[in-house]
């Protein structure tokens, strides 16, 4: 049994990147530097999510990552595209310039992914979409 | 490969043992604390950060693991950051197929190797099968 004043090394304990509601839409800021483990936590937690709440669009906002490497990148782009299977919209935001660099030079793609400067814009590229969707739905 | 340092005269500023996840995500922000320590600029301790992560992760995932290497010290009349992953794994059988993008034995996308030589400005690797694999990679100011 651990002592109330031994130290408990915080990296090991699960943590948990939360999951914002709004709307239509799922609001999930990435503040910590992830792990492999995480990360893929983090893509069946969003995926789950969209399930349980029927959100059609998510804005991931990426603006602290200091990185991506093609571990994390995977990760992004896979969950785009799982994600409009389930029939809601990935938007990245705020990405910084260092690591878009980074990532078209170590030649990762990501298709299917959809990228905005930051958390307004992507809302309005959100809106957009899904406001053109229910136009088309009702012209026919 | 320790040979070099001395060679060069570079000052080993740290190591790193990856033996876990959350180690790779650890030494790769020490990584970022070194390039900053020589005034890299913003771009190349991301690009630097970058690649080692990659590399961190294949030994992880290939080799269960090594050890990280951190030099500091003037390359062909640059200061530069020397970043050595040494693992006693299984090594790599085709070095130059290993190299190619696309190229992946395992789960990984095979961008690691190829994706992480094209961030940096200077990439060897030794390897020996059942012996293990030495990767060096340098980024200079």
């Amino acid at each position: 049994m651990k002592k109330w004043n031994e130290k408990i090394d915080l990296s090991l304990q699960e943590k948990r990147i939360p999951i914002i509601k709004i709307g239509d839409y799922l609001i999930v800021s990435i503040q910590i530097d992830m792990h492999d483990k995480l990360a893929i936590q983090l893509q069946s937690q969003i995926l789950e999510e969209i399930a349980k709440t029927g959100a059609r669009g998510v804005l991931i906002d990426i603006s602290v990552l200091e990185m991506v490497d093609s571990f994390i990148g995977r990760m992004l782009s896979g969950m785009a595209s799982m994600a409009s299977i389930m029939d809601a919209a990935v938007v990245i935001v705020g990405m910084q310039p260092a690591v878009a660099i980074t990532l078209v030079e170590l030649g990762l793609e990501m298709p299917g992914v959809d990228t905005a400067l930051n958390m307004e814009k992507g809302m309005e590229m959100l809106e957009k979409r899904l406001g053109n969707e229910n136009q088309n739905f009702y012209k026919t | 490969m320790t040979d070099l340092t001395v060679e060069n005269n570079w000052d080993r500023v740290a190591s790193y043992e990856i033996q876990t996840e959350n180690d790779i995500v650890t030494a790769r922000q020490y990584i970022r604390y070194h390039a900053k320590q020589i005034a890299m600029g913003i771009v190349d301790q991301t690009r630097i950060t970058t690649a080692s992560s990659e590399l961190f992760r294949n030994m992880y995932q290939y080799a269960g693991g090594g050890m990280v290497y951190v030099d500091i010290g003037n390359y062909s009349g640059h200061q530069a950051l020397i970043i050595t992953c040494v693992d006693s794994g299984p090594g790599i059988e085709n070095v130059e197929l290993a190299m190619h993008d696309g190229y992946s034995s395992g789960s990984g996308m095979g961008y690691g190797l190829p994706g992480a030589k094209r961030l940096v400005n200077e990439f060897s690797i030794e390897s020996e099968v059942n012996k293990g694999t030495k990767v060096r990679v340098i980024k200079w100011i």
